[in-house]
């Protein structure tokens, strides 16, 4: 009451200009972090890069008795667990977000729903457990013999599938692993496929088309640039995942193309070693891994943002 | 770096527990006078100092907070006195101590133990010797019908399956005495991979910590691994007979342990800087493995300091029973004396 009329603008455009510069500041604040973080993790890794330049990278040798450390067998099992963790969630995922949207009868995609987003509120260590003493048993007793007595002989391929079933190695690692996604990319997609306009839909059925024809020529074109989002989403979160890898990948530093042999992982090797990395150089090998990490994951996103405007101009082409 | 922030709340988890157990220990008229005495360092020597400083603090109102941290970890911290004593099971060199003025003496005995799972394999059925043991994790003798097992195994069928070895995948004091112990009796594994706390494994899947080798080993069939003693005893696997240095095989239990150490030459160890793998005794289980404390000889904080000694003095004498549930073995009575005289000439 007390206040004359004409100050209620002025303070406004005082708060609305505080209101700009906190906003401003959170923005900024997230990118300070990343660079700091980047550039600590150059500067604790600094002594490893120095005593090995790009050797470091293509090396695969791990010796913490001789001193000599190189990161490529992390690197390969990382991007190797990985990209099978796409392999089995990607398809999966999709099918689930379809059948949610499309195909289930109503009262189901409520129960399915909340059990998809339940998997992605379990803990990793849970994952993990559940692969050591009940997956990789299952998988050492009965898919392994029979991937290595069938798909072993053959030409090409045959490599990925020798050696002894021990369920421990990085098919078992990359199939958790795709279990772990599933929930993530899942939600985003069915979320997308049900933001799809109905008329495109009513359109096409109007046409003559079949499910599939609706789901291949509507749908997906339709969510294309989402969809590559929440993939994307997902393989960021496999390849810093810790604890359910190292439980089942076997964490040996062995290069082998054989999927059902043990490698190692990243994010495992330095949960694994970063207590009892006694020396210098060792410590500064991991934390040399780590920052090898965020670069992978770094030009992975980049990947997936270049992809997006790739097809964005496309579309905006045939459009 | 989602591994480092693990790490810390792993830690910030483990003082916080500490704190408020050992707090309640306490009775409420000692606990104003009670000194808080800190330590870190290896894991295999947490659940005794858990219980010693739990019984302790009953007593005396003490309060000891323990970070199980790691060897290489218990190491550090004290060498940067942050800590008032240390825990490690890999021994310092006299030379490394006297540069960062620290004393060291063991406190508790325990033992690395080969265990296996092999069909038809009882505990203790399978004897090993400590060169065939290295060729086994040199990826030499890949088959468990392999002859070099079999001419000391005779009237045990072994099958002709691959051998899967299992280590560890963390850095550790266990993996230090067991490769400590392989460099001993093998030439070539002492050219080749070498002893450490962690080093380059020719062949195998690495277990996170004792609880993941014993885990790997129960689920994969005709799988070997190692690991200390209480696993043995807690999750009954079964053990390999040892060879030690004077010709005898032997298994893994309370008595064999105190042969090796009572056998090892103590008294000769300066800084009791001994590795009392290989032990000569003529019952001595070969990889017999100690944990030892360092504090500093010259305490910036002399009351925490001699709070700290009493608590071990305390556990040498005391506490050796709670050890001795716990499946761990105590110190042979002379060993205990010659630590005590050490504790009262080095650290002021």
């Amino acid at each position: 009451m007390s206040t004359p009329p004409t100050a209620a603008p002025r303070s406004g455009a005082g708060a609305d200009r505080a209101f700009e510069l906190v906003t401003a500041g959170a923005a900024w604040l997230v990118l300070i972090l990343l660079g700091s973080i980047a550039a600590s993790m150059a500067w604790g890794g600094r002594l490893a890069f120095e005593t090995f330049g790009w050797q470091f990278i293509v090396s695969r040798e791990w010796d913490a008795v001789g001193g000599r450390f190189g990161a490529l067998v992390p690197i390969y099992g990382t991007v190797v667990t990985s990209f099978l963790a796409l392999l089995l969630a990607v398809p999966v995922s999709i099918g689930i977000a379809l059948f949610l949207t499309d195909i289930a009868p109503r009262w189901m995609r409520g129960p399915i729903g909340i059990a998809i987003e339940l998997l992605a509120a379990i803990p990793s260590i849970i994952y993990g457990m559940w692969g050591l003493f009940v997956f990789a048993p299952f998988m050492a007793a009965h898919v392994e013999p029979w991937l290595s007595e069938h798909l072993g002989p053959l030409p090409v391929i045959g490599a990925l599938f020798v050696g002894p079933p021990i369920g421990i190695g990085m098919l078992t690692a990359g199939i958790v692993l795709g279990i772990m996604i599933i929930p993530f990319i899942s939600t985003v997609a069915r979320d997308v496929f049900n933001a799809v306009p109905p008329q495109l839909k009513e359109a096409a059925v109007a046409l003559g088309s079949t499910r599939w024809e609706i789901l291949s020529r509507v749908t997906l074109p339709y969510t294309r640039s989402a969809i590559i989002g929440a993939i994307f989403l997902g393989l960021g979160r496999a390849l810093g995942e810790t604890m359910a890898v190292t439980f089942v990948l076997g964490n040996a530093h062995d290069l082998s193309l054989s999927l059902l042999m043990p490698s190692n992982s990243i994010a495992a090797a330095i949960a694994n070693e970063f207590t009892e990395a006694d020396t210098e150089l060792y410590r500064s090998s991991l934390i040399a891994l780590a920052l090898l990490l965020f670069l992978v994951t770094f030009l992975v996103l980049t990947a997936a943002k270049l992809m997006l405007m790739r097809i964005g101009r496309v579309q905006g082409r045939t459009h | 770096m989602k591994a480092m922030l693990l790490a810390a709340g792993a830690a910030a988890l483990l003082t916080a527990g500490c704190g408020t157990r050992t707090d309640n220990g306490a009775a409420p008229d000692q606990a104003a006078a009670a000194q808080k005495i800190t330590g870190a360092g290896s894991t295999f020597v947490y659940p005794v100092l858990a219980a010693w400083s739990a019984d302790y603090a009953k007593q005396t109102g003490a309060a000891v907070n323990y970070q199980s941290i790691g060897s290489g970890g218990g190491v550090s911290q004290i060498k940067a006195g942050t800590v008032d004593f240390g825990a490690t099971d890999q021994p310092l060199e006299p030379a490394e101590l006297a540069e960062s003025g620290l004393a060291q003496f063991p406190v508790v005995i325990g033992g690395v133990v080969p265990v296996v799972n092999v069909p038809g394999i009882a505990p203790g059925k399978l004897r090993l010797t400590g060169p065939v043991l290295a060729d086994i994790y040199a990826g030499k003798v890949k088959k468990w019908n392999d002859p070099a097992i079999g001419t000391i195994n005779t009237g045990v069928t072994l099958p002709n399956a691959d051998i899967a070895v299992v280590h560890r995948s963390d850095g550790s004091g266990t993996s230090f005495n067991f490769t400590h112990y392989l460099s001993q009796v093998s030439p070539a594994w002492k050219a080749g991979p070498g002893e450490g706390k962690s080093v380059d494994w020719p062949v195998g899947v690495g277990g996170k910590g004792n609880e993941g080798v014993a885990g790997y080993v129960k689920q994969i069939p005709n799988s070997i691994g190692y690991v200390e003693y209480a696993y043995v005893l807690q999750n009954g696997m079964a053990f390999a007979q040892l060879q030690n240095a004077a010709g005898n095989f032997v298994s893994p239990s309370a008595e064999s342990f105190q042969a090796a150490a009572a056998s090892a030459d103590w008294k000769n160890a300066k800084d009791f800087f001994l590795v009392m793998t290989n032990a000569p005794g003529a019952n001595a289980y070969p990889i017999t493995a100690t944990t030892f404390v360092l504090m500093h000889r010259q305490p910036k904080d002399k009351a925490r300091s001699d709070a700290a000694l009493s608590f071990f003095r305390w556990a040498l004498k005391d506490g050796q029973g709670q050890a001795q549930k716990l499946d761990y073995v105590p110190l042979p009575a002379d060993l205990v004396g010659q630590i005590e005289g050490y504790i009262g000439a080095s650290i002021k």
